[in-house]
Formats: C-alpha cells, structure tokens, sequence
C-alpha cells in the first residue's frame, strides 16, 4: 500500500477507472492542461488524450447537461465543477433532468460530479459552500462526502460505476493535509455504509467530510474527562446509513449530529428527526445539532472561524450531553 | 439585416429527387403529417372529453418542420423533440395509441402515467424525453453529439428549441461548446412567433434566431417552416455536414403557432390578418397542392391515404382506452437506476 494524500487518492480513483473502462472521461473547466484548478486531473490529458479530458468553455450548464447528454449515449463521464459553489450555474440540469428522467422517462443517468467543497481557507461565500443537503432532497441523486484517503478513492470508483447521478464532494481543505495508506489495487466503497471511525460507548457523533476530523479531536479531550464518544463517518449522505446511526443511537443514547453546511435544513435535521422518531425511546438526551450558523461563508479568518464549527463547539456540545 | 442564409423554396420533383426523396417517400411524408394533426386533433377532443389530465399542446402549423427534420434524421442519430415537434415522434415510429395512452396518463404510454402530454420518447427510437424547461434539452443534445463525437461514430444529434427558449442561456452556453468543438449536431429551432403570448421582438433582437450562428462560428440557415420539402433539404444539408466532421449549423423553421400556447390559451393577442395569412400556407395543404401539381397525386391516392390516416387514429385510440391506469403502489418505484437499467444497446 502506498500512502497518499486526499487529492492522490481521488486522482488515483479517477485513474484507475479510466484506464480499466474507455467509456470514462473527465470534463470540466481547465482540467486538461492545465490538470484541474486543485491539480486532481494533473497529467490526465497527456495519458488520455483531449477527447477524453476534454477543457471545457466557463459554462457549466452545458458541462452538466453534456455529460447527461453523453451519459444517455452511453459514456461515464465524470464533470468537475472548479468550486462546489459553481453547481448552482448547473442546478436546472441536476434537478430537472439528471435527477428526475430515470424515474419519468426509463432512462438511467450515469454521471459523476465532481465537487470541490467545504471552507477553512477564507475562500470566502462563493468558493467555500457545503451544498449537499440541497441534493440530498431531490429524488434520483446520490451524495457522497469522503473523509479518508481510502474512502475517497473506493467512493469515487463506486460513484463511477453507478447507473446514477452521483454529486461527489471532495473536500477541500482535506486535499493535502490528509494522508494514509490507500490500496494500489482497484476496490470499491459501497455507497450508503457509514464506517465508525472511533469506537465509544457514551456518545454518538454523526458527521461526514472534513468534520470527522474535528469530530475525532473533540472525542479525544472528552477521553481526559472519561467520557467514551463514538465517531460515525456517514460517508455518504444520500444514501444514507439509518440501520448503522439508529445501532449507535441505541448504543451510546446520547447523539451529537455535526455538519460543516448550515443549520436550518441542512443534512443534520434530517439524521435527528428520524432518530427522535425511530429511536425515541432509547434516548437518554435530546438530540443535538452542532452545524454552521444560517449565514453565508464569511471571508475573513476571524469571521471564518465562528462560521465552521470549530473543535472547543463540539467539546462544549458533548459535555453538554454527557452531564445531560 | 440577415446574417443567416434564408433558403430557396423547392421547386421540382428533380430538385426533391436529388435531396433523397423519391415518390414514396413523399406520400410516406405527407401520411406523417396527417397522422401528426390528426394525434393532436384526436387529442383535444379527448381533452374535452375530460380524459385527459392536466394540459394540452398542439403543435398546429408546426407538422412540415417537425417532419421534415426528422425525415431527413437516419435511424441512428438521435434527438430531443418539444412539444410542438409530434411530428418528430411520429417519423421516428411512435405508434399512435402510445401517444393517445401518454396524453391520458396510462401505464402504455412512453412514460407510463409519470408524466404528461408530450413529455414523453421512446429511447429505442432515438429520442430523449423533454422538460418543461424549454432550451433544457440542448446541451443534453450537445452531450449526445460529444459522446459521438468522443467514440468516432458517424452520428448526428437534434436539439429542438423555440425562439421564446433562444432566450436563455442555455441555448447560448450549448452553441458556444458545440461551435468549439465542432461537435455533430444541428440546432433546430422552431420559430413559430409566440412565446405563450410574447412576440419576437421581445425575445430576440436581430432579423432572424439563426442570425447568431454566425457569433458561434457555424451557419445559420432561416427556412419556411410550412414547406415540408424545403425543410427537408435544409435539414439534410445540416445533418450530412455534421456527420461529415463540418461541425453545427443551427436551422431556423419559420412558422406561426396557429392555436394558442395550450388549449386554454385563445391566443387573443395574435393579431388576426396574421393567424389569416399563415392560414393560406397551411403546411398540410401546402403540401397536398405541391404533390398534385408536380407528383401526380392523384384523388384515389389521397382518399386511400387519408382514410389509412383514420383508421390507424380510430383503432389507436381504442387501444389507448383500454390501457390501464397506473398502479398507485408503484409510485416510488425507479427514483434510482438499478445495474439492470444500464442493460441497453447504448451502454454496451
């Protein structure tokens, strides 16, 4: 096994699958030569040729609606947008026809979006969105939000492999500063399995992306206070686990639901409603919501800072419901 | 002034001849037309009869531009018809009384009761369903001519729109990468003057729609969307060149929209002397004139045609009455593509 970045693992995914399946391209705004704005498709155009890593003009709605085109054709393609936040451009395409024509119409939409998402780099409002609970409502898309090197790369083949859209979140300010042991060989992540990233017996933490790392470093100060917390990596959101966090709800009967999006809507409200439904009675605590307050990402490190929910909020959050 | 090329008439059964129709072929199109009107004829009088949903949309005056596209389109390319190209549905195969079950929200219709009047295409035959979205279709027709265009295959892709939905960007963003890349596919836009109730010089400001091809590096041709065998020819020019590496070209059927924008819609706002005049090139009639006078059709041909026309309707609609509704325990059925659903000749 080779160790490898975040950003390694996604670009050995991507890599992996166009080698073994010629139906598989990358399009996208300057990912050929230019190798993708985070460097994700870095020599990709020299292997594959510029049909199959293919620049494409500042338009991402024919980026979006052409892969659904080429996808209906037959192809896998595989879309970047250069910022998550860009998807908005290329909503219309996602919702009204990629989403919805397997279901009106008989006909499957095997596509991949690539969507580089989440803050921490004062990328300010446009370049620093976690949009993935505006897709995870609309029936017929798939969300996925790796958080391990290894993840990233089975989830990305697995989302390749699809016969649906699948929006792929990689985060951002995990590219580089995450690394671990990845398999050479090709494998796949199967979608809607959470993973437990640490083990605990008195709370159970719900989270996804970058925020399991956050999650992990508040578990860790709790230890000192001899509290046990459990850390769910979701690792997709739709779908999503319900059988692995209602096992852990039961588990533990304390559950901290945390996400990087916005509160109000956001992901987290829909883990918690149905744990208040489906494992009332096993619940020793209010379920609680730790998530980023209903504003846009701000600019500034300082703003930043009070907008991503930061580990001293998680700590605050599980003491709060450990001497619930 | 035009920038666009605006197309001769045809003149003679030579000329048609050349284009790659011969005498049956002709009938076989003016039969397409009829059985085009008389889907939407049948249609709103079961709309009456309350029996269908919803809506309904007619694409009168529309028939020789839908036809006559999808006429000149081979087997394998493919396309993204609106809802006022039935005649598309209707060249490419689509038998009548799936249509007449579509409108009626049966389990037999292309999309089996999840949605209505003509968003609906069977994908054996190379078509895509349509969005209510207008210009939404193209860049997935842009994606179509990409992925041919990736494998080296000699196919071309259609993209309908109207000149309401040249509006939006869409229509912009698809031309702009298909004129980059040079990708096979032609731009059909129907122009039938009315965007629900807006007129031309609200939605777009030169001579013609296909005026702007120019700005997307590829041409733009302006044909009478009434006359079947001129939009025939141009469609074929179009379609060959792209299949030929040529690249787009973005041809414009000039029509009126002889009803209003559904049948709801009286279409008050159409000044009368226009619905008149365009009255007097009705493209069925048109047609039925060209054809006696340079294709000796003859009186027992036409009756036998037009009587073919009623019965394939009459026995269509039977057929569609008889399909069942469908079933309320399968509406969550299909949110999501299973492995199987990649089965198809496309995803071999």
């Amino acid at each position: 096994m080779a160790e490898l970045t975040y950003l390694q693992a996604i670009s050995d995914g991507l890599r992996t699958e166009m080698r073994r399946d010629k139906r598989v391209f990358l399009i996208g705004e300057d990912v050929g030569v230019y190798g993708g704005a985070f460097k994700v498709s870095a020599g990709f155009q020299e292997e594959f040729g510029p049909w199959r890593v293919i620049d494409a003009p500042l338009a991402e709605t024919a980026i979006v609606g052409g892969a659904t085109g080429a996808a209906m054709m037959g192809l896998r393609p595989v879309a970047e947008m250069q910022f998550a936040d860009f998807i908005s451009c290329a909503w219309d395409h996602l919702v009204t026809i990629a989403a919805k024509q397997r279901w009106r119409a008989g006909t499957p939409v095997p596509i991949v979006v690539r969507l580089p998402s989440g803050g921490g780099f004062s990328g300010g409002p446009f370049h620093s969105q976690n949009p993935e609970s505006s897709f995870a409502h609309i029936p017929g898309l798939k969300c996925v939000c790796p958080a391990t090197p290894e993840d990233a790369k089975g989830l990305l083949i697995s989302a390749i492999e699809d016969p649906n859209p699948v929006l792929y979140f990689e985060h951002k300010h995990l590219y580089r500063r995450i690394k671990a042991e990845v398999p050479e060989e090709r494998y796949t992540t199967p979608l809607g399995k959470a993973r437990t990233h640490r083990e605990g017996s008195d709370i159970s933490v719900i989270t996804w992306g970058a925020m399991v790392y956050t999650a992990e470093e508040a578990a860790q100060q709790l230890d000192a206070d001899g509290v046990s917390v459990e850390v769910i990596d979701l690792r997709t959101v739709m779908p999503w686990d319900k059988p692995a966090v209602l096992e852990s709800a039961r588990k533990t009967s304390k559950v901290l639901v945390l996400h990087e999006d916005t509160r109000t809507g956001g992901f987290g409200a829909e883990i918690a409603a149905t744990i208040a439904e489906e494992a009332f009675e096993d619940l020793d605590a209010p379920v609680k919501r730790i998530a980023a307050p209903d504003t846009p990402v701000p600019f500034s490190p300082a703003l930043e800072k009070a907008f991503i929910p930061q580990v001293e909020d998680v700590v605050a959050g599980l003491r709060e419901l450990a001497e619930y | 002034m035009a920038i666009a090329r605006e197309a001769e008439p045809v003149g003679s059964l030579t000329e048609v001849r050349e284009a790659g129709l011969d005498r049956d072929d002709l009938l076989g199109v003016y039969r397409n037309m009829l059985i085009t009107r008389g889907v939407e004829e049948r249609g709103h009088i079961l709309y009456r009869q309350g029996k269908i949903p919803g809506s309904f949309y007619t694409g009168r005056g529309n028939e020789a531009a839908a036809v006559g596209v999808a006429t000149a389109m081979t087997s394998e390319d493919v396309g993204t018809p609106l809802h006022r190209d039935m005649g598309v549905h209707i060249v490419r195969g689509v038998e009548p009384w799936r249509i007449f079950a579509n409108y009626m929200g049966r389990v037999d219709g292309p999309a089996r009761g999840r949605d209505g009047n003509v968003h609906m295409a069977d994908e054996r035959l190379g078509m895509i369903a349509m969005v209510s979205h207008l210009p939404a279709m193209l860049p997935v027709a842009t994606g179509c001519a990409l992925a041919f265009r990736i494998r080296e295959e000699a196919r071309v892709a259609v993209g309908w729109f109207g000149e309401g939905a040249s509006a939006r960007g869409d229509a912009h963003e698809s031309m702009t990468f298909a004129g980059t890349r040079k990708l096979p596919i032609v731009f059909v836009c129907d122009n039938n003057q009315w965007a629900y109730s807006t007129p031309t010089h609200f939605e777009y400001a030169t001579e013609h729609v296909a005026d702007r091809a120019e700005a997307y590096g590829f041409e733009g041709v302006v044909v009478d969307g009434t006359d079947v065998l001129a939009v025939y020819r141009e469609a074929r020019r179009a379609i060959d060149k792209a299949r030929a590496g040529g690249g787009p070209t973005l041809l414009e059927c000039l029509t009126l929209r002889m009803e209003g924008h559904a049948v709801h819609d009286d279409a008050f706002y159409v000044p009368k002397p226009m619905f008149e005049r365009w009255a007097e090139s009705d493209p069925i009639e048109s047609f039925r004139t060209w054809l006696r006078a340079n294709a000796e059709l003859t009186d027992s041909e036409e009756d036998e045609i037009a009587a073919g026309v009623k019965k394939l309707l009459t026995s269509s609609l039977e057929r569609a009455e008889e399909s069942p509704q469908p079933d309320p325990a399968t509406l969550t059925d299909g949110v999501y593509a299973t492995p199987e659903d990649l089965d198809t000749p496309h995803h071999k």
